[in-house]
């Protein structure tokens, strides 16, 4: 009598198509994959624990480095979080350029996702033109922040600095631009036969299902359930806009891959609306407490020196109070819960990140599968390892 | 949940479809791409420009008279997230303070930019600089001389 017998293999951590460093432990029995567990924490730099012994502003460089390859979307979250535990209302001209920041960010998550996505599974090319239209968006943040992949622009309340004419200009002749891009992709890859035969029907996950693990974002619309932060409980104004939500029907890879293609429009859409409807008026919250004196006033008024002089280094104070508040990032609803104990120091910092929930759920998503499915799979939940081990 | 406009995205789904036309179709976009301008450039010989805003190698700024604008009072040291400044101010019995030394290790700093927002002289900025490379880590740590001309070490090649 024959006996069959597993193997067991290890897919990572410096396997290419993780998305970082993820370690998967597969046991395959032929090519078929009967298990698999995944091992996390290879990039834990202790986020969490490092901005309990920060004031409140020094943390938003931290966040850049969550989900980098949608850093404004991590400031925005982090930034309302805080103005909503200080009671901060923002300035609408600065909620608009946060809405174009964090719209050009998401765009920026998603070039990456499909440029990887796609070369996981073999289509090399597309990862040239996704590079490419990410380029110019890595411009438009230089124009405005000075750093090109992780910007730190926001501020507790407002931003750093006003728009340029230029940052405008590159802003239209990007909307003008990509669209023919996206047009290109599509050529590239929906209708493909290849790429169809890799990704549908393959890791399909039903709503209820996708529902009960927790799934956020682009991963769960696939599966058909409309949610959407921005549109359940809108927050910087993204209710003065016009967008639509994709949803899928059959929660495969194909319909996850279908719904970020078409989140590229709707994100263009909004920064379109944002950029005509750009309201005037001042960028920064004007509040003695977090507000950062003008430099004109510093050296004329002795009180505003003072002022500048707590600001900076005390930084603003927070009651003791608990909040949560959740945003859209590119993966899911990014949230942070945030713990004040009446200094100018976080007591907590809890960040919900929506790709940790997006793992979980791979072995489930996984079994079943050929060994080559697992690649496809991982690509279309879109996972970054930065913002699971924190 | 309130109405939402929601999109369908299946029904640009084809389960069956056509074979080889769609791949003929990729293959024409991409060989239109190939004659398309390039968009790559050869550095370090060809550079681009950087925007005015770029957080590089700090410079600590000087007025008229080659004096350092900086009074050492510390801000920047205090907001800098991965406390990547340190100083030793001195004062005159005149009144006039400055810092005797003032190191910032450019190895440690993450380029937040918040040193130039804190400061309330405005002596400290961050320049275009971003290609700059040494042999060991004492000499990334920019003293003030270092600090005055960072047009220097902008990379050159070899
Ligand atoms: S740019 Fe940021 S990290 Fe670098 S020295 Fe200034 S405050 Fe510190
Ligand atoms: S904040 Fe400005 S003046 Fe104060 S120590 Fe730093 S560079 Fe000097």
């Amino acid at each position: 009598m024959s006996e069959t017998k597993t193997m067991t293999i290890n897919m990572g951590p410096h396997h290419p198509a993780t998305h970082g460093v993820l370690r998967l432990v597969l046991e395959l029995e032929g090519e078929t994959i009967v298990n698999a567990t995944p091992h996390i924490g290879q990039l834990h730099r202790g986020i969490e624990k490092l901005a309990e012994n920060m004031n409140y502003q020094q943390v938003i460089p931290l966040t850049d480095r969550l989900d980098y390859t949608a850093a404004s979307l991590n400031n925005l979250g982090y930034c309302m979080t805080v103005e909503k535990l200080m009671g901060i209302d923002v300035p609408k001209r600065a909620r608009y350029i946060r809405v174009i920041m964090s719209e050009l960010a998401r765009i920026m998550g998603h070039h990456l996702w499909l440029g990887s996505h796609a070369l996981d599974i073999g289509a090399m090319t597309v990862v040239f033109y996704a590079f490419k239209d990410r380029e110019k968006i890595m411009n438009i943040n230089e124009e405005l922040s000075g750093y090109r992949l992780t910007p730190s622009f926001l501020r507790i309340g407002g931003v750093a600095k006003d728009v340029t004419p230029d940052f405008i200009r590159s802003v239209r002749e990007f909307i003008e631009v990509f669209p023919e891009a996206l047009e290109g992709y599509h050529r590239l890859l929906t209708d493909n036969i290849i790429w169809r035969k890799r990704t549908m029907n393959i890791g399909t996950l039903s709503a209820d299902e996708a529902m009960s693990w927790g799934f956020t974002g682009p991963s769960l619309r696939g599966s058909g359930v409309a949610y959407d932060v921005r549109k359940a409980f809108p927050y910087s104004s993204y209710d003065d806009f016009d967008f639509e939500i994709p949803v899928g029907d059959n929660g495969d890879v194909y319909d996850r891959y279908l719904v970020r293609m078409e989140e590229f429009k709707q994100s263009l859409k909004i920064i379109r609306q944002a950029v005509e409807n750009l309201p005037e008026g001042p960028v920064n919250v004007d509040n003695p407490l977090v507000t950062n004196p003008a430099i004109e006033d510093v050296t004329e008024d002795i009180s505003a020196l003072i002022r500048r002089f707590k600001i900076q280094c005390e930084g603003p104070t927070a009651p003791a109070e608990e909040v949560y508040h959740a945003v859209e990032g590119s993966k899911g609803e990014l949230g942070f819960y945030l713990v004040g104990d009446g200094t100018a120091q976080p007591y907590r910092l809890k960040i919900r990140s929506p790709c940790f929930l997006l793992t979980s759920a791979l072995p489930r998503l996984i079994r079943g599968h050929m060994l080559s499915d697992v690649i496809a799979i991982i690509g279309s939940l879109d996972i970054v390892l930065g913002e699971i081990d924190r | 949940m309130n109405m939402q406009k929601v999109i369908r995205v299946s029904s640009r789904r084809q389960e069956k479809g056509k074979l080889i036309v769609p791949l003929l179709k990729g293959l024409v976009y991409t060989l239109k791409n190939l004659f398309s301008k390039k968009v790559t450039i050869l550095y370090p010989e060809h550079r681009r420009a950087v925007s005015k805003r770029w957080r590089g190698l700090h410079r600590l700024k000087t007025d008229e008279n080659g004096e350092l604008k900086c009074v050492a009072c510390g801000l920047c040291a205090v907001i800098c997230p991965p406390e990547a400044i340190r100083m030793t101010p001195y004062e005159e019995d005149g009144g006039t303070r400055y810092p005797l030394e003032f190191f910032i290790d450019e190895i440690r700093c993450i380029y937040c930019g918040f040193c130039q927002e804190a400061c309330p002289k405005d002596a400290i900025e961050l320049t275009g600089v971003y290609d700059y490379v040494d042999y060991t880590r004492a000499d990334l740590q920019f003293d003030i001389e270092k600090l005055k001309r960072p047009e220097d070490f902008i990379f050159k090649g070899k």
